[in-house]
C-alpha cells in the first residue's frame, strides 16, 4: 500500500500537465472551427492566428478554452476523451467486435506471449551454452549484442515478408519479432545469474567431487533465479513492443499496432491514444503478473525478496 | 609399529604465475599430521597457510613435491570422501533450509533418503542445532550459520576436517563459544583437524600441534607440539603453560618476519 501513494502522485502530476497542455495544443484548431460557426475570435484571420502562440491565443479568447477539450479531431486529446473512448471500446463493445479494444488486445497479446515464451526459452538455452562452453561465449555473445543494434523497425517488415513468402502467416511472424526483442535481456541476465556463484561456493562443490550437471542444477540454476525474473520483466515488455512494431508497418488489420496506425491515418487521434494506453496497461499488467510470480517463487525458495 | 601419518607433505613447492611475476606461495613445506591431531596453521596473510590447506584438499596442485592424504593423492582422497572442508564464510544456500544445506553433499554423493535424514539429525545434534533443520539460513545468527556449515562438512563421515579461518568473521564472544564447542566435537568424533587461523590464542587453545608459517616465500618456520592436556576449559588460557606456548608462537612469527 505504501507504494501506491508515490505512484498516484506521479499519475496526478502527469494528468495535470496533460490537461494544461490540451489548451495551447488544440487552440488553433478550436479557434478556426469557432470562427466558421460564427463565433468572434481575436485575431480574426487564420494567418494572424498562425503567428500567435497557443498560450497567447488562449489568453485572448478565454471563452474558447472549454471547447479545446471536446474537439472531435484534436491534436492532443484530453484525458477524459481518451478515458471515455477506452471505456467505450473495452466495456461498451462485444469482445468479438472489430471495434473492441479487448479484441485488438487479444490479437496483440497472443503473439506477445508466444514470442515471450520462445524468447525466454532461447535466451535460457543460449545462456547455459555460453556459461558452459568457451566457444559459445566467444561466438554467440557478440552476435546477440549485434542483433540488438539493428533497428527493429527496419527489420520487422523484412521478417514478415520473408516468413510470408515461406507461407507462414498469422501469429507466428509477430511472435518471431517479439522473441527477437525478448531473448536478449534473458541471455544477459541468465549469463550473469549462472555465473553469480562465487569461488568459494564452486570450491565447496569441488570438495564433494560434484560433476557439472550437479553444480548446474543444485547451485547455478537456483542462484540465477532472481536474475531470471529481472530479465523476464524486461523481456515481456520488449515482447509486447515487438508485437506492436510488427503490426505497424505491415498493414495488419487488427491488434494495438493496427489500431494506432488506423487512428493516425484517418485523423482519429483519440483512437490512437486509447490503443496506446491500452497497450501500456497491458504491459503493466504483464510485468505485474511476473512480479507476483517472482515474489511467490523467491518466497517459496526461502529467499527474502530484494 | 609406527602409524602412517594421515597427511604427509614432503618438499612441497607451489608457485603462482601472476602478471607481476611468480609468487612463491609455498616453499619446501615438510609436515606430517597424525590421525587425531588438531593442527593449527598460523601466520600473517600471504604465508601460504590457506594454500597449504587447499593443497591437502586437492583444490590447488603443488608445482613440485609430494603430498599424500590417508596414503592417497589429494584427488583420490577427495573422491574417497576423506575430508570435509569448512570455509571462512558459511556459504549456506539461501534457498535451502539448514537441513537441505546439510543434505547437499549427501545428495551429490548419492545417499538414500532415509540415510540422509538420519545423518542430518545426527550432525545437527553434534553442532548443537537440533530442531533447526526446517529453518532458512537468514533466520540464524552468523555463529549458528557457521555451525551449520560445520555440520554440513561432518555429514558424510570424512575423518579429516579442514577449516579455513572458520570463525574469522565472528565476534570474540561467539568465537570463544565456538572454539569450546569445536574441542568437544573433536573429542567426541576423534577427527583429524587442520585449522587455519591468524589468532594466536585460538591456535594455542585448540591445537595439539601448531604450525607457524611466514610469507614470501610461504614456508614453515616452527612446529610446536602442545603440552596442554586434552581437556581444556577456557580458563586454561591464563595458565603459565598456555602463555609460554603462545610466547613461542609469537617468537616464531617474529622470526619469520626478520627474514624478510
Amino acid at each position: 500500500m505504501k507504494s501506491i501513494l508515490p505512484v498516484l502522485t506521479i499519475i496526478a502530476a502527469v494528468l495535470f500537465i496533460w490537461t494544461l497542455a490540451v489548451v495551447p495544443m488544440n487552440m488553433h484548431l478550436t479557434a478556426d472551427q469557432a470562427q466558421r460557426s460564427g463565433a468572434r475570435v481575436t485575431p480574426d484571420t487564420p494567418i494572424a492566428r498562425k503567428e500567435t502562440n497557443g498560450f497567447v491565443l488562449a489568453l485572448k479568447n478565454p471563452h474558447l478554452i472549454p471547447l479545446t477539450y471536446v474537439g472531435k479531431r484534436p491534436n492532443l486529446p484530453s484525458p477524459h476523451q481518451v478515458a471515455v473512448e477506452m471505456f467505450d471500446t473495452i466495456f461498451g463493445k462485444k469482445i468479438t467486435s472489430k471495434r473492441s479494444l479487448v479484441y485488438h488486445g487479444w490479437i496483440t497479446l497472443a503473439p506477445t506471449l508466444l514470442g515471450f515464451a520462445i524468447g525466454t526459452l532461447l535466451g535460457v538455452l543460449l545462456a547455459v551454452g555460453i556459461v558452459f562452453s568457451r566457444v559459445m561465449d566467444k561466438s554467440v555473445m557478440p552476435w546477440a549484442i549485434v542483433s540488438q543494434t539493428i533497428p527493429i523497425l527496419a527489420l520487422a517488415p523484412m521478417i514478415i515478408v520473408v516468413l510470408g513468402a515461406a507461407g507462414i502467416h498469422g501469429v507466428l511472424p509477430k511472435s518471431v519479432i517479439a522473441a527477437y526483442l525478448s531473448f536478449f535481456p534473458v541471455v544477459v541476465g541468465m549469463v550473469k545469474g549462472l555465473r553469480s556463484p562465487d569461488h568459494m561456493q564452486l570450491d565447496l562443490l569441488r570438495t564433494y567431487s560434484s560433476n557439472n550437471a550437479q553444480s548446474f542444477w543444485k547451485l547455478r540454476l537456483p542462484s540465477s533465479t532472481p536474475f531470471l525474473f529481472a530479465s523476464l520483466k524486461i523481456g515481456i515488455s520488449a515482447s509486447l513492443i515487438g508485437t506492436i512494431v510488427a503490426e505497424l508497418p505491415t498493414g495488419a488489420k487488427a491488434g494495438f499496432g493496427a489500431r494506432m496506425l488506423v487512428g493516425d491515418q484517418y485523423g482519429q487521434p483519440i483512437l490512437s491514444w486509447a490503443a496506446l494506453f491500452a497497450a501500456a496497461l497491458t504491459a503493466a499488467a504483464l510485468v505485474g503478473i511476473i512480479s507476483l510470480v517472482e515474489r511467490g517463487t523467491l518466497c517459496k525458495m526461502g529467499m527474502k525478496p530484494a | 609399529m609406527t602409524q602412517e601419518p594421515t597427511i604427509d607433505a614432503r618438499g612441497l613447492h607451489l608457485t603462482f604465475e601472476t602478471n607481476d611475476g611468480p609468487v612463491h606461495a609455498l616453499q619446501d613445506v615438510n609436515l606430517k599430521i597424525n590421525k587425531g591431531d588438531f593442527v593449527s596453521f598460523i601466520g600473517p596473510s600471504g604465508c601460504g597457510k590457506t594454500t597449504f590447506l587447499r593443497c591437502i584438499a586437492g583444490l590447488e596442485t603443488p608445482t613440485s613435491g609430494h603430498i599424500s592424504v590417508n596414503g592417497l593423492t589429494p584427488d583420490e582422497a577427495r573422491r574417497a570422501r576423506a575430508y570435509g572442508y569448512v570455509f571462512q564464510a558459511a556459504g549456506l544456500y539461501p534457498w535451502r533450509t539448514i537441513g537441505g544445506n546439510i543434505r547437499l553433499p549427501l545428495e551429490i554423493m548419492g545417499f538414500s533418503k532415509f540415510e540422509m535424514s538420519e545423518r542430518v539429525e545426527r550432525v545437527l545434534e553434534l553442532v548443537d542445532l537440533t530442531g533447526f533443520d526446517k529453518k532458512f539460513p537468514w533466520q540464524l545468527s552468523g555463529g549458528m550459520q557457521q555451525r551449520a556449515s560445520i555440520a554440513r562438512a561432518l555429514a558424510f563421515d570424512a575423518d579429516i576436517l579442514l577449516m579455513d579461518e572458520p570463525f574469522g568473521a565472528l565476534d570474540e564472544i561467539v568465537r570463544d563459544h565456538l572454539n569450546e564447542q569445536l574441542l568437544q566435537l573433536w573429542a567426541r568424533t576423534e577427527k583429524t583437524i587442520g585449522f587455519v587461523t591468524h589468532s594466536i590464542p585460538e591456535a594455542v587453545y585448540l591445537s595439539t600441534k601448531i604450525v607457524v608459517m611466514s610469507p614470501r616465500p610461504g614456508r614453515i618456520t616452527d612446529v610446536i607440539d602442545s603440552s596442554l592436556p586434552k581437556e581444556r576449559p577456557l580458563e586454561i588460557r591464563d595458565s603459565p603453560e598456555f602463555i609460554s606456548i603462545a610466547q613461542r608462537v609469537r617468537d616464531g612469527l617474529r622470526a619469520g618476519h626478520a627474514h624478510v
